[in-house]
């Protein structure tokens, strides 16, 4: 058992440094032309086909070759195109609105279905407390009216 | 609440893709442009006082590639007047800009409109076009499409040297 768990440890402290020094997964050309734009198509990268979207990607794939990130590419594509590259806009400034309104919209349609619901519900317990119980005439009268159909 | 600030955006954003466009004795836009080199800003404002002959042009663009001889050689021509050409790269990589003036020689000044701000505010519909700004930084010509040296010598250089109507 102790020269088992000696032996697992030993693997592991092999393994740690292999771990360490292998390189990120490399950028593919796929993981970036789906959340950049072709300015001049005004369409997705990925979705377009002019020459100045095969000099994108050829810029892209250039990029890639230099070993550089997928965010590193995306800040260079905005150093040459501005921020209207990018298929998401930034969470920042102005563009912050894109995320934060449809999450206040959201949030704003949960608060009016909750509020609706509670005051539907409280309308209907109020009819039912305004059901008055019938008139001590009116239990005598279906009493007799009860009793003439009684079998 | 919500949904009148998803009607405003929807309404904002249609206004600001609206065609802008621009006529001819109207201020041209002040938009500030990095030069191609990345090296310092510019608007139309620094050129007060001369001619300029602003051309929106893009290193894809074919009829770009017609015309640029013509204009290099127009802008050297016509220095002593007051002039320059000053050329907008539009909706392009900087580096294929770069080839493309070391390619044609081009030696007037260049700026870098990547996203194409400049090309919106002039209401532009293609490339290449051209807009002429007289010395007080009011347009004098809107050229779009190509430009050839015919073009050039017969209604661009009458109006700097004066013999033509401004």
């Amino acid at each position: 058992m102790r020269r088992a768990a000696l032996l697992a440890m030993a693997a592991l402290a092999m393994a740690a440094p292999a771990a360490a020094s292998s390189p990120a997964p490399k950028t593919t050309l796929p993981d970036v032309e789906d959340e950049v734009m072709c300015p001049t198509c005004g369409t997705l990268l990925q979705l377009a086909e002019s020459p100045q979207a095969q000099d994108e990607r050829d810029f892209i794939r250039r990029e890639i070759a230099q070993g550089k990130t997928k965010e590193q590419i995306k800040d260079d594509l905005v150093a040459n195109f501005g921020n209207s590259v990018l298929a998401l806009p930034p969470a920042s400034g102005f563009d912050l609105t894109a995320y934060l309104v449809p999450a206040l919209a959201l949030l704003a349609a949960a608060i009016g279905i909750v509020v609706g619901v509670r005051r539907w519900r409280r309308a209907d317990d109020a009819a039912d407390d305004d059901e008055s119980p019938l008139e001590p005439g009116e239990t005598e009268r279906l009493d007799a009216d009860l009793a003439r159909y009684d079998l | 609440m919500g949904v009148l600030a998803v009607v405003g955006l929807l309404t904002f954003g249609l206004i600001s893709k609206g065609g802008n466009s621009v006529d001819i004795g109207q201020p041209f836009p002040g938009r500030t442009l990095d030069s191609l080199d990345g090296n310092a800003s510019e608007s139309i404002a620094d050129y007060h006082g001369r001619w300029v002959l602003v051309n929106l042009w893009a290193s894809w663009c074919t009829p770009c590639r017609d015309e640029a001889p013509a204009l290099e050689q127009f802008d050297r021509a016509h220095a002593k007047d007051n002039f320059t050409v000053l050329g907008v790269d539009s909706k392009d990589l900087t580096d294929d800009a770069t080839n493309f003036v070391s390619e044609f020689g081009l030696t007037y000044p260049q700026l870098h409109d990547g996203s194409g701000a400049l090309s919106d505010d002039l209401g532009t519909k293609g490339y290449p076009e051209s807009f002429l700004v007289n010395p007080r930084g009011n347009l004098a010509l809107i050229r779009r499409g190509a430009i050839t040296a015919d073009y050039l010598q017969t209604t661009v250089a009458p109006m700097l040297e004066g013999k033509a109507a401004q």
